[in-house]
């Protein structure tokens, strides 16, 4: 990977601007076969002491990094702004293309944050969607960067209180479409159970349901709550508030034929997200999936008793995975997340 | 606690897909015929591995090989995961590799015989009995030709071209028959054994995402549609060009030539879609219904006309990236007067009422200059040239290209004033490139295409009508060259854009895009 760099102290968003576009300029016209990647526009709210450990989890994410990504670093007691602006690229071989990426670095202080949109938006390619995400918080800098916002990268599992979280993600997707990093963690039990219940014989149990047991990391309730609630948003469950029960979070949602337990254990596991769902049905057939390696084991008790185990194919995509996904999906529309949340935020403890 | 709004058994769909990027496929078993072969090697298996990393594979999925070589299971799994880690577009993670192989399963034997039949039956049903439930079947023919007819016969006589509670589907590799009359044979004889909706023909084009990106552009944008006919379409070229020659494969290309090799299936489904009305949803029959329709529309010459509208040609020796190459000929394996074509180019009209009138140029080759295949819609000109001044290239038709390989991608080219004191006019490009403008990789064609075979979505694929008429159109000219044993075959030098013979299929004023 090659780079070009332009770095300036005490600096203003329209020489950083200006900089983006001659470096551009000079690399076309160096190599005619580079061109500049026009996806999106990504801007990430950080505490500047930690923006290593952010740079890094976007580096992992791989293929699908931003276009045109501004990292501004918050720094106490900083007045003035310095940034470093990179064109980065790898040299297209033969008649291929080449893409280019654009990153600007800006050191600024507390006090810029209220006023941040006009500090990134001159940075900003037009006409191309822009992401935010501000991992450390800072309230205040979302809120400024509202008018300029399409979709807002939030984590919901990052926070103590998983209520508290969805009714902050509740609250911005006023502004914005939400991606959530807890909820793109369920993707792959979605996408499992969804198939699971495609047979045509194991369609009509979906109404049958009488247990659904998730067992998560322990800081990663808001997914638990989030798959909960897609089930019973899509199922059409008539939801109650989870209460703490014997260790565990337990509740009572009704379906046609009757309640449903719910319930939610924690597990000792590495990795965020949910470590294994449990369904059970009124005919007496349970289906268990657990996290493995190289994707899932599944485990399926029949109506007369008979057991068989499989594994379900599928790679981890890692968190650096899941923050690539987030990326992508602010592309995509997903209309069963909201209903998801609005149903999590019913089952949350209070 | 009551409940809202109850799932009553009634409900057919299913309520938990909604909102899923990948839809669920029903357990299955995939049989490869062929699984020793280099297409299963190189695409297939790969294909399969990525998505197993993805998690696209369904909940429960078994791979059986079916092959003439002699292999025990362990040492074919061996032979899978080289091919996977030689050709997959990722490197594959060592467990999903595993879970995906430790079952796989290799029948030995020659395609006719029996006994791998009734030992494919006694693997399958065990699957099934593993899995407590019987699973979808799929048999994937990547073998020669003649096979096809002898796999489906004898799945057929042993009972396994249909299952109770469960789909069965057949694949069916290209070339489909070698003419319209075989072509007509083998789907009779494949519709003997297999009801139509059970077979996939498959054309690893139509997997491509720029061909289905065709499709998007043409039906989702109104900027087009207006322009897309005979009032505003001068003409349209259409290029598949290879650099290389034909390798190790003389023995199917002296059978096949350029025109079977490519334009019978990839080229004229590429002016399929470019020329078809907009099909009222996008799904399999509609689809395909308005493909036949158009492909009707082409009229297929007769052999006297054939010489004005198709020009033939070999390679002859010559220089590609610097390096001599030989001419056809001198291939191994190629008959020393062979007159097997490598170059083709066509002229087509659709008679129809949004397209009559519009020459359709088609052209493909080997040893060309360079490899690009691409759809050129050239736009006519403008009526009056009120702008042009001397001292540039002056107003060109506009362009639409749409570039299938190597970058994948559409560019216009439009007029623009050059920067100065004068109005002086040149071409330039707005250009749409894959790689600038999508986060997503684009997956393998036959990734696409073997998840649509297992979910029995046909969108894709060649229904039995289409496929006919496709050779319809080839028929003749195949039959003219066929007995015209006297003219020589133009040769065109290898690296270079073709042979000269075929500036005269265009109109005046009209020239064949660079490659």
């Amino acid at each position: 990977m090659s780079e070009d760099v332009w770095a300036a102290q005490d600096t203003h968003p329209d020489a950083i601007e200006a900089a983006l576009r001659e470096l551009l300029r000079e690399r076309h016209a160096a190599n005619e076969a580079l061109a500049p990647a026009r996806v999106l526009n990504l801007i990430v709210v950080v505490d500047r002491e930690w923006k290593g450990e952010i740079a890094n989890r976007l580096e992992r994410a791989g293929r699908y990094h931003a276009s045109r990504t501004v990292l501004c670093a918050v720094e106490e007691g900083r007045t003035t702004l310095d940034a470093v602006a990179t064109v980065s690229y790898e040299e297209p071989k033969g008649s291929a293309l080449g893409v280019m990426h654009e990153s600007v670095e800006i050191d600024l202080g507390p006090d810029h944050l209220r006023a941040l949109q006009t500090i990134c938006d001159p940075v900003l390619v037009g006409e191309i969607p822009t992401v935010v995400w501000s991992p450390h918080g800072h309230p205040e800098a979302v809120e400024a960067l509202c008018p300029l916002m399409d979709v807002l990268l939030l984590d919901s599992d990052e926070m103590d209180d998983p209520a508290e979280a969805f009714a902050r993600a509740e609250r911005l997707r006023k502004h914005a479409y939400i991606v959530d990093l807890a909820w793109l963690r369920t993707t792959p039990w979605r996408e499992r159970l969804a198939a699971t219940f495609d047979l045509p014989e194991r369609l009509e149990a979906l109404s049958e349901i009488e247990e659904l047991e998730i067992r998560h990391r322990e800081a990663s309730m808001a997914s638990a709550l989030l798959l909960a609630g897609w089930l019973s948003s899509r199922l059409h469950w008539e939801r109650s508030q989870l209460r703490l029960w014997d260790g565990r979070l337990a509740g009572q949602p009704g379906q046609g034929n009757g309640d449903v337990i719910v319930s939610l254990h924690t597990a000792e596991q590495e990795a965020p997200g949910l470590a294994g769902v449990t369904v059970a049905c009124a005919d007496g057939t349970t289906l268990s999936l657990q996290r493995g390696e190289g994707g899932l084991d599944a485990h399926e008790r029949d109506s007369e008793g008979a057991e068989h185990a499989w594994k379900i194919l599928g790679a981890s995509r890692g968190e650096g995975g899941i923050l690539g996904e987030g990326i992508r999906q602010a592309l995509l529309r997903d209309p069963t997340y909201l209903p998801s949340l609005e149903a999590a935020r019913e089952l949350s403890p209070a | 606690m009551s409940a809202t709004s109850p799932l009553s058994a009634a409900d057919t769909e299913n309520p938990l897909v909604e909102g899923l990027e990948r839809l669920p496929v029903h357990p299955t078993a995939l049989v490869i015929f062929g699984a020793t072969g280099d297409l299963a090697h190189r695409k297939l298996l790969p294909a399969l591995y990525n998505l197993a990393h993805e998690g696209q594979l369904p909940e429960r999925f078994e791979v059986i090989g079916v092959g003439r070589r002699t292999h025990e299971d362990e040492e074919f799994r061996d032979t899978l995961v080289d091919s996977i880690e030689r050709f997959s577009r990722r490197r594959p993670d060592p467990n999903v590799l595993e879970g995906l192989l430790n079952e796989a399963r290799y029948v030995q034997g020659s395609f006719d015989d029996d006994e791998i039949y009734s030992e494919l039956t006694r693997t399958l049903d065990e699957f099934d009995q593993t899995a407590g439930r019987r699973l979808d079947r799929v048999f994937y023919l990547s073998t020669a030709p003649e096979f096809f007819p002898v796999i489906a016969g004898k799945l057929g006589a042993v009972g396994l071209n249909q299952s109770e509670r469960a789909s069965v589907r057949i694949v069916i590799e290209k070339p489909f028959g070698y003419d319209l009359a075989s072509a007509r044979q083998l789907n009779a004889q494949l519709l003997d054994v297999f009801e139509e909706h059970q077979i996939f023909r498959i054309d690893h084009y139509l997997g491509k995402e720029t061909v289905q990106n065709l499709m998007a552009l043409r039906f989702a944008n109104a900027l087009f549609e207006p322009v897309w006919n005979r009032n505003y379409i001068d003409h349209v070229q259409i290029t598949a060009a290879e650099d290389i020659g034909i390798g190790g494969r003389a023995g199917y290309y002296e059978h096949a030539g350029a025109l079977r090799d490519l334009v019978q299936n990839h080229m004229l489904q590429l002016l399929a879609l470019l020329t078809m009305e907009p099909p009222t949803a996008f799904d399999a029959d509609r689809l395909r219904d308005e493909k036949l329709k158009v492909l009707e529309a082409i009229v297929p010459p007769s052999l006297d006309e054939v010489e004005a509208m198709a020009v033939r040609a070999q390679y002859a020796p010559g220089v590609v990236g610097g390096e001599e190459v030989p001419g056809y000929r001198e291939e191994d394996g190629v008959a020393r007067y062979s007159r097997t074509e490598t170059y083709a180019a066509l002229r087509l009209h659709v008679s129809n009422w949004r397209w009559a009138g519009v020459p359709f140029y088609l052209r493909t080759g080997k040893r060309l200059s360079r490899k690009l295949t691409e759809i050129a819609v050239i736009l006519k000109q403008i009526p009056h040239m009120a702008l042009q001044s001397s001292g540039s290239v002056g107003i060109q038709a506009n362009q639409l290209v749409f570039t299938v390989q190597p970058d994948e991608g559409v560019s216009v080219s439009i007029g623009a004033k050059i920067p100065g004191t004068r109005m002086r006019i040149r071409p330039v490009n707005m250009e749409f490139r894959y790689g600038t403008s999508f986060l997503s990789e684009s997956p393998e064609a036959y990734e696409r295409l073997i998840l649509d075979a297992m979910r029995g979505d046909a969108t894709l694929f060649t229904r039995n009508d289409e496929i006919e008429a496709l050779w319809s159109i080839i028929d003749p000219i195949l039959e003219a060259w066929k007995q015209d044993k006297s003219s020589t075959i133009p040769q065109y030098e290898a690296g270079t854009p073709g042979p000269r013979e075929a500036n005269a299929l265009l109109a005046p004023g009209q020239m064949w895009r660079r490659l």
